[in-house]
């Protein structure tokens, strides 16, 4: 009952990850401050404890106070740690949001991509989330500053 | 939600394949193709740049030139990272080396590529970069876009309160803010969200205001997130900025909106009460918003307002029925549901119509959806039970989930279904569900169980017999790590529920004489209970001599020392008990024998002991002796059926002496036993004494001792010869037997503050100090441990020695066990047993157990049907034992939940804001003044409950003392004076009475605090916030 009470209580995006098979960080953002052992031991907690599960398990993991959403493509794993309050399908909804912009962007998206354009990555993650609230959703407006700066540089 | 394969933007892995090797070639060509471009002048941004270094300086220009050839970018570093052969950590140290140098440069571009790469290494690879925080500021000030963005992306992830450069960047901050460049001011909006201070957030309010109207709706929508950061940081900011924030809630731009309503619902997390009168705006959203992250947003918003104004409720319902019905977003859909069973449980339509959605997600193929609709189930329990109930089936065919989450989840709405009627077999099944689970699940499962039954002082146990078996067993699944709640449920069991005592022995008599339990760690704790229980209710054990038996075996060496010395103190009690005992048949058989002699000494001992019962008690006890030698275990039996019998008996018995007598008539207190039992005692306990423990070695000593000291006086003394020495050796045993049935009782967790402080004892406020004195103390536990520790080998020697000794000096005693096997092998849990309960039921993913399941699923919801019953106890055969409960004390306090003092302030502005000069002051003023009566009021139930509790309790103890000196008085826990253990039936059910009248009433006292804590509506509607045309 206490657990429920504190269900609706916070939301909002605390962080993103992507990680791939092996459990190798590939982007991380943070959206409140963790010191670099705090990140290392966060990360290797969810890395063990989403990666050991199937797809017939559920999208949706309880982590000490986050909850994590997660959602596999390919050989990576997007994970985004929210509070408890957070509707889980809208934010597998963002994951998939963001994949397909990265997409659109890099054309049949891939690891590598996102490893070594991580500066463009987190440019579109910028537009997408600001101080852990998603504002904005539209592929077009969150690529526009992307197209932007390639064509300037 | 459209569930979109994941194929269809699918990251190949295929393709990292063909990539790699290509790798090495690419960067060779690119790293020759800059040299001829850097050469021959070609223009690229870059180099352009280099050049214009170049120009700048020739001295300076030659070198900046050479760093910047020879730099390696930051894709030559993932590059190098994916190629290296000397291993990662020395490639990063490598590279974080060369860094530190190029960091240094003068040249911006070296500099800031440097800084990328640090900023990438410490991203992914967790470098430390707290060290590079001044250059970070150098790159941040940078006029070229390129490299301020790295600047500020490197500031926003490293940056912290703490960092000391955090000053530096205000001025740089502001310019960047009111720059006319929108991807400058996105840059500075974004670090300002990751690293705003209180110091930040109030220099740079007066940019953010000016943001939140511009026209450039690129940087106003970042703009409103960030504000909420600056809401945080600097409430009063609030007063400046809340104005633009809700003209922005008015606003028709879909890009702003979807930011402000994100931003209005984190804040309507923190303090919903403060945004009733936006109301009408979020309604305006509800309707219009076509944009589902909106919908969900608002939602969330109104999930928090509709409790504080009923009017709201009816209000939304319809619009909120309306998106569940249309919709064809799983997201949307889902957050409906969750907001009609949270909040608009009182429109039946609208429950019916949730529930029907859950019932679609509940038997979903997607394990997502499952997952949620199970969680939507748990948020309806409190108010719609019959929603669990309705889909009873699906909730129980998920307890056999593949996914762990899942069948937590149902397991938790499975007991939440629980109610006294039939928690019996509910618990039942699923202890058989835990026996074939993985052991995560099997101990998620006991310790559900072990909550729900333990919830407000075993709230919903009747039959403690029952209960105290079903802990017994569940200490004996081999999963079981629950221990320590098992060990903590054992004795408060014991404790409060005296008529359970008899059972507890028996379950506790079962644990400690199986010695392939002492092997498992996970049980030691219950063990240390069950020998706990045994020493301290030995009288209504069966058969004392069993237990010594089991306390003494040979594999008790296996437990830790802090347990050793329960068992040791558990065998003290017993054999002091025996001792009494023994005595006492004494007095009885030489009064019989030697007639009127006796009489004058057993007064001596017992001095209201009526000899009559005395030599009932020995005819009882003869006949019993002859059954002994023929046949023992018909004798047990036996025994346990007089004991039956004699239960009722014993409990109105007055007298504590009294309830000797009867007790000897079930057991045999031999000399030859006797003699038996110190000869033993001696024998095992002689090697303790170089134990190293010194609780184990302090309690074995004592042991010794005593034993000696009886031995000495005991064993030459036939029965006929009883002389003084005798009486002196009883004189002892009494006054040990007179410490130990001192009964022990729960103690209150209050029960400290009713200890009045000594005068002269000065306390602190502050424990602060303590921490410096016993900083390096360590817990007892472990200190008792450490002392073992530099011994350790000498330890484990002396064990095995010990083993030895016991194994070939002393073959009696092992063959006395395996007699005692022999002789009761009716109680040992023989250790094949384990295998035959996993052949009973075999894992899960065992096709023969398929039919096991359904057949356990169907029972499930067989007894969970009765929920609809009404809660009726219906098989009444006994009444529910009286529980001893400190109705103030034991109950966890409720925590009055206090906001923050910086929530207190932001609301407190943002109400001065919105309500604006008219109301403002009134409701600023009157919003602290009715948290304040709540809160008092809050104070004021518990106190009263206190003063009537303690009323009642002068009342309870004074009536049947008035009446009945030797009735125990209901506050035996308080003043542990528990001599009289005698009780007379009619009095026991009027406390019994009284004691369920009380109960509901203060359970429904508490249901209406909780109730006023939940929805304050009365003193919300009173308020003038919402003007009615709005509605």
């Amino acid at each position: 009952m206490h657990k429920l009470q504190c269900w609706i209580d916070k939301m909002g995006i605390r962080f993103v990850l992507m990680v791939n098979k092996q459990g190798q960080t590939r982007l991380a953002q943070y959206y409140e401050y963790l010191t670099l052992e705090e990140r290392r031991t966060l990360e290797g907690e969810i890395v063990r404890k989403c990666l050991a599960r199937n797809e017939h398990k559920c999208s949706f993991v309880e982590h000490r106070n986050y909850k994590i959403v997660y959602r596999r493509y390919a050989s990576l794993f997007f994970l985004v740690g929210v509070d408890d309050g957070e509707n889980e399908l809208a934010i597998l909804e963002f994951i998939h949001l963001l994949v397909e912009t990265m997409d659109r962007h890099f054309g049949n998206v891939c690891e590598l991509d996102i490893m070594f354009h991580l500066e463009k990555v987190h440019f579109m993650l910028e537009e997408m989330v600001v101080n852990g609230c998603i504002v904005e959703t539209s592929k077009a407006n969150i690529l526009t500053p992307v197209q932007l700066l390639d064509k300037a540089s | 939600m459209d569930e979109e394969s994941p194929t269809k933007v699918g990251l190949n892995t295929e393709k990292a394949q063909e990539w790699s090797p290509l790798v090495s070639w690419r960067s060779f060509v690119r790293g020759s193709a800059k040299l001829v471009l850097n050469l021959s002048g070609i223009e690229s941004v870059r180099e352009a740049e280099a050049e214009a270094e170049a120009e700048a300086g020739v001295a300076m220009a030659g070198s900046s030139i050479m760093e910047n050839l020879f730099q390696r970018t930051l894709e030559d570093l993932i590059k190098g990272m994916r190629l290296q052969l000397i291993g990662e950590s020395t490639f990063i140290s490598k590279a974080t080396e060369e860094i530190r140098r190029e960091i240094k440069s003068t040249d911006h571009h070296t500099k800031s590529t440097a800084l990328q790469k640090l900023a990438y290494l410490s991203a992914v690879h967790g470098v430390d970069m707290s060290w590079a925080c001044f250059h970070v500021v150098e790159v941040m000030s940078s006029p070229r876009f390129a490299h301020k963005r790295i600047g500020y992306h490197a500031a926003s992830q490293s940056f912290h309160q703490d960092t000391p450069v955090l000053l530096l960047i205000t001025n740089q901050l502001r310019k960047d803010l009111s720059s006319a460049n929108h991807f400058e001011v996105s840059l500075a909006l974004e670090c300002l969200s990751r690293i705003a201070t209180p110091d930040l957030a109030r220099d740079l309010t007066p940019e953010l205001f000016n943001l939140l109207s511009t026209a450039r709706v690129f940087v106003r929508k970042k703009a409103i997130a960030v504000v909420l950061r600056l809401f945080d940081n600097y409430p009063d900011a609030v007063r400046v900025c809340f104005k633009r924030l809700v003209e922005n809630l008015e606003s028709s731009d879909p890009q702003l909106v979807i930011a402000v309503i994100g931003v209005f619902c984190e804040l309507a997390a923190k303090d919903p009460r403060s945004y009733l009168p936006l109301a009408p705006e979020f309604y305006r959203i509800l309707v219009d918003s076509k944009n589902n992250w909106v919908l969900i947003k608002v939602l969330k918003v109104f999930a928090k307002l509709a409790p504080l104004e009923p009017r709201l409720g009816k209000r939304i319902v319809e619009p909120v029925c309306d998106n569940m019905r249309r919709s064809g977003a799983k997201s949307l859909v889902f957050e409906c549901v969750r907001t009609v069973l949270t909040c608009l449980s009182g429109y039946e339509s609208a429950v019916k119509l949730a529930v029907e959605k859950v019932k679609e997600l509940v038997v979903d193929q997607d394990p997502n959806l499952r997952y949620l609709g199970l969680h939507a189930l748990s948020v309806a329990v409190p108010e719609h039970l019959w929603a669990v109930l309705e889909n009873k089936e699906a909730v129980i065919k998920s307890l056999s989930d593949e996914d762990s989450n899942i069948k937590i989840e149902s397991l938790r709405l499975l007991m939440a279904m629980v109610s006294e009627s039939h928690v019996v077999d509910i618990s039942r099944v699923l202890l058989n569900y835990a026996l074939k689970s993985d052991p995560e699940f099997c101990n998620e499962i006991l310790g559900s169980i072990l909550t729900t039954c333990g919830r407000n002082v075993y709230e919903i146990v009747d039959d403690f017999d029952w209960y105290v078996s079903l802990l017994g067993e569940m200490a004996t699944i081999p999963n079981c790590q629950k221990g320590e709640e098992i060990e903590t449920q054992l004795v408060d069991i014991g404790m409060r529920v005296r008529d359970a005592r008899m059972q507890l022995v028996q379950v506790g008599r079962d644990l400690l004489i199986d010695p392939a339990l002492l092997g498992n760690v996970h049980l030691h704790r219950i063990l240390c209970a069950a020998a706990w229980v045994a020493g301290e209710y030995v009288e209504v054990a069966a058969n004392p001599f069993e237990l010594m038996d089991a306390l003494l075996q040979p594999r008790t060496n296996l437990l830790p020392p802090s347990i050793r010395a329960v068992y040791i103190n558990a065998a003290f009690k017993i054999l002091i008990f025996c001792l009494d005992c023994y005595l006492l048949q004494n007095e009885g058989s030489t009064s019989l024998d030697s007639g009127n002699l006796a009489g004058g000494q057993s007064e001596l001992f017992c001095v209201k002991d009526d000899t009559e019962a005395a030599e009932l008690a020995t005819r009882e006890g003869s006949n019993y002796e002859q059954d002994v030698g023929f046949n023992p275990k018909n004798t047990a039996e036996s025994s346990e059926d007089h004991s039956a019998e004699n239960d009722i008996d014993r409990v109105a018995s007055h007298d504590q002496t009294l309830a000797h007598p009867t007790l000897l008539a079930k057991k045999k207190f031999m000399h030859e036993s006797i003699v038996n039992l110190l000869n033993r005692i001696e024998l095992i306990f002689g090697p303790l004494i170089a134990n190293q423990n010194v609780d184990v070695l302090e309690r074995a000593q004592n042991m010794l001792s005593l034993v000696q000291l009886i031995k000495e006086e005991i064993i030459d003394n036939s029965f006929q010869n009883v002389d003084k020495k005798d009486t002196r050796v009883s004189a002892i045993i009494k006054l040990m037997r007179d410490a130990f049935t001192m009964e022990l009782g729960p103690v209150s967790t209050s029960a400290q503050g009713r200890v009045a402080v000594p005068d002269g004892l000065v306390l602190k406020e502050n424990l602060g100090d303590l921490q410096a004195i016993c900083g390096d103390v360590e817990l007892p536990s472990s200190s008792s441990l450490s002392t073992g520790g530099p011994h350790l080998a000498t330890t484990s020697d002396a064990s095995s020695n010990l083993l030895k000794n016991e194994e070939s000096g002393t073959l009696n005693e092992s063959t006395s066990l395996i007699e005692h096997r022999k002789r009761h092998g009716l109680y040992y849990l023989p250790s094949e047993k384990s295998e035959i309960v996993t052949d009973e039921y075999p894992p899960a993913n065992d096709p023969k157990s398929n039919s096991n399941i359904n057949d356990e699923a169907s029972e499930l919801v067989k007894l969970t049907e009765q929920s609809f019953l009404p809660k009726k106890r219906t098989n009444q055969t006994k009444p529910r034992p009286v529980v001893v409960k400190l109705d103030d004390g034991d109950v966890a306090p409720i925590s009055v939940k206090r906001p923050e003092s910086r929530d207190d302030s932001l609301s407190g502005a943002i109400k001065d804001v919105l309500l604006g000069s008219e109301t403002g002051p009134s409701m600023s003023q009157s919003n602290p003044s009715d948290k304040s009566s709540r809160k008092q009021k809050e104070k004021k139930k518990p106190n009263t409950n206190v003063q009537s509790e303690m009323k009642e309790n002068v009342v309870d103890a004074e009536k049947p003392d008035s009446e009945n000196p030797n009735s125990s008085s209901k506050n035996h826990g308080h003043t542990r004076d528990r001599r009289h253990r005698g009780k007379e039936k009619i009095v026991e059910g009027e406390e019994h009475d009284q004691r369920g009248k009380k109960k509901s009433g203060h359970r429904h006292g508490r249901r209406k605090t909780h109730q006023r804590a939940k929805s304050p509506l009365n003193v919300v509607s009173q308020t003038p916030v919402i003007p009615d045309f709005l509605l």
